[in-house]
């Protein structure tokens, strides 16, 4: 579990946001589903102990596949029969609800706070077994296990690996202009289980995930100066790992975790781009033009650097040679501004913030076609795209009257979902990894 | 207490030393007032010669404090704001002779240190616009390097758009928003 460092009780509610609580933080909608979402039963857990069962799995696994665009989960009111194990299931009665996929389970007690999690996935049409597994969890991690068990339908059902147990990083912005109040959170991908690891009133900015999910690096304005930190998110402790006259920003690690790749000016009107050997220190310079190059994001090889540069005159997105040593080469062709790019996780695409026709929109940039370009998104002011660990969807930051939220958009643009904080702006996502399980 | 806490709280010191220990009796005209900046400087986005005119404001004043009070440290903040077009970083015509007498007077008091901090609108990606935000805040610290200012009174801040003067999503906000305050601290 992340050990979140309380602020002041006033700015942590930081609830479910699929809770029924009025004080919910976060609020998921979603916009536009596939055409034909698959419908399929989330039948309630049985519950095998005494008393009121301590969470509702059924619910998070529902909507976390709701979320997902292509699944259609059955409301409740709607179910004939509530069985929690598979000799209960009749398919005729899901037949007839026109229900593909029907998934039963029960939520047993165990010793101390241990429990067990036992479900099974049906195909009604087949009348058979797609998947039985026992998922064991603590009382403390029942919500995470609910959306473990989401992860292993998803990926029974589609191959693809689910990003419904991963979390996302965010900044957000609260309070009146003369005392703004800005926050580093970490939540689940879902936004519940909300965190606030940093809380400050100078700007924070650019959140990015280590590899291994374990650290954030960010940059802070205490100070009124620009520093890069690196925080562990269970202890809290932090480290400021570049502060140098000038800009520090942009940090980005690399796929390995020993180095951040990093835009530093040194005191100088141009901003480049480094990277830091984070353990000896040891910093390597890319970039040499007198230009705006920033926003560097590695390659899931580790071999390049993707950057914005406005050598060219305008922002567009280049790639160097990570060692160092090579010339940059141009990536990004189509329009007259292309920026903050971020690799798929298959690194066929580049997600980038792109004008399109006097709006800045979320654009995939294919990297094996010489750049074509498909935009993804229709806001006016988009921004922060930042790739699931799966490739299928990226979160982005865009507006709706006037403030920041957060979105969601699908690789192929087809499926979209927002999320809104109740109060003030969210911005800056960042997707974290898969989760060790 | 637990360990999360007590970090926590070391961390809390540290900001808020950080936000109020450094800028002396100075502080008052210093973070506040960033973010009226745009807005009480709202008049002079397009017309800095009309800016430069409200001396009266101050009328009275001895001739020895009269610069000071115009141009230095307690310079009234439509006097501490440069604006700049959309992605540009040059110092307009219309601003030079305001940065000129900050220039004058922080070369005459050698002592005193100031804060250029740069902004941008909201357009666009945020940290490229740091680095639009640290283009202007050099270009106005040339400027007063060239007047004779010391390179140690000078240091720059990006904010790129995370610090707004005004709110707001249309050209007049992002006019008012792409600039540079100058930021004393003595």
């Amino acid at each position: 579990m992340l050990n979140p460092i309380h602020v002041s009780k006033g700015w942590v509610l930081l609830l479910s946001l699929w809770a029924i609580s009025a004080s919910a933080e976060l609020r998921i909608e979603i916009r536009q589903g596939v055409e034909k979402a698959i419908p399929v039963a989330i039948v309630p857990f049985g519950w095998e102990g005494t008393g009121a069962a301590p969470f509702d799995i059924a619910e998070v696994v529902a909507a976390d596949l709701a979320r997902s665009g292509r699944y259609a989960p059955l409301p409740r009111a709607d179910m004939v029969a509530r069985p929690t194990e598979g000799r209960q299931v009749d398919f005729g009665d899901w037949r007839l609800l026109g229900t593909d996929i029907v998934v039963v389970g029960r939520l047993i007690p165990e010793a101390g706070d241990a429990f067990m999690i036992q479900f099974q996935v049906f195909d009604v049409l087949r009348g058979e077994q797609l998947l039985g597994y026992r998922q064991p969890a603590r009382a403390s991690s029942l919500r995470g296990a609910a959306h473990r068990v989401a992860d292993l339908i998803y990926e029974e059902l589609t191959g693809i690996r689910g990003i419904f147990g991963t979390r996302i990083a965010y900044i957000t912005v609260t309070g009146p202009p003369e005392k703004r109040q800005h926050q580093l959170i970490v939540a689940d991908a879902d936004g519940a289980n909300a965190r606030v690891l940093v809380s400050s009133l100078a700007p924070l900015m650019s959140p990015a995930w280590s590899p291994d999910g374990r650290k954030l690096a960010y940059v802070s304005f205490e100070g009124n100066q620009s520093a890069v930190y690196i925080q562990t998110l269970r202890s809290g402790a932090r480290e400021r790992v570049s502060d140098r006259p000038g800009v520090n920003g942009a940090p980005a690690w690399s796929p390995d975790g020993r180095k951040l790749a990093l835009t530093l000016s040194k005191g100088s009107p141009n901003l480049d781009i480094y990277t830091l050997n984070i353990k000896d220190q040891v910093l390597t310079r890319l970039t040499r033009r007198a230009s705006i190059d920033t926003e560097a994001a590695w390659s899931r090889d580790g071999r390049d650097i993707y950057f914005t540069s406005d050598r060219g005159g305008a922002p567009q997105v280049y790639r160097v040679a990570a060692a160092g040593g090579a010339e940059p080469e141009r990536v990004t062709f189509e329009g007259r501004y292309n920026a903050r790019p971020r690799p798929s996780p298959a690194g066929e695409q580049l997600a980038i913030v792109h004008n399109d026709r006097g709006n800045y929109r979320i654009a995939a940039v294919d990297l094996d076609r010489r750049g074509t370009l498909m935009v993804l998104t229709s806001g006016e002011l988009d921004e922060s795209p930042s790739f699931a660990p799966n490739g299928e969807t990226v979160m982005y930051a865009t507006r709706q009257r006037g403030r920041g939220i957060l979105a969601t958009v699908s690789a192929d643009g087809r499926i979209r979902n927002e999320i809104a904080a109740l109060e003030g702006d969210i911005r800056e996502p960042a997707w974290g990894p898969f989760r060790a399980n | 207490m637990n360990p999360v806490r007590f970090s926590f709280l070391v961390l809390l010191a540290m900001v808020l030393m950080a936000c109020s220990g450094q800028e002396g009796t100075s502080q008052g005209d210093g973070a506040p007032d960033e973010y009226s900046a745009g807005a009480d400087g709202a008049g002079s986005g397009g017309s800095g010669d009309d800016s430069l005119g409200a001396g009266s404001r101050f009328g009275g004043d001895d001739d020895m404090g009269g610069e000071a009070q115009m141009f230095g440290p307690d310079a009234p903040v439509e006097n501490r704001v440069v604006y700049f077009a959309y992605d540009q970083s040059e110092v307009s015509e219309q601003y030079r002779e305001l940065l000129s007498r900050h220039g004058a007077y922080l070369a005459d008091n050698p002592d005193v240190r100031v804060r250029l901090e740069g902004h941008a609108d909201e357009q666009g990606s945020r940290e490229y616009n740091i680095g639009l935000g640290e283009r202007r805040a050099q270009a106005v610290r040339q400027y007063l390097l060239l007047q004779g200012v010391g390179a140690t009174q000078l240091t720059t801040v990006s904010y790129g758009e995370e610090r707004p003067g005004v709110l707001g999503s249309d050209d007049e906000a992002w006019a008012l928003n792409r600039r540079v305050e100058l930021v004393y601290s003595r």
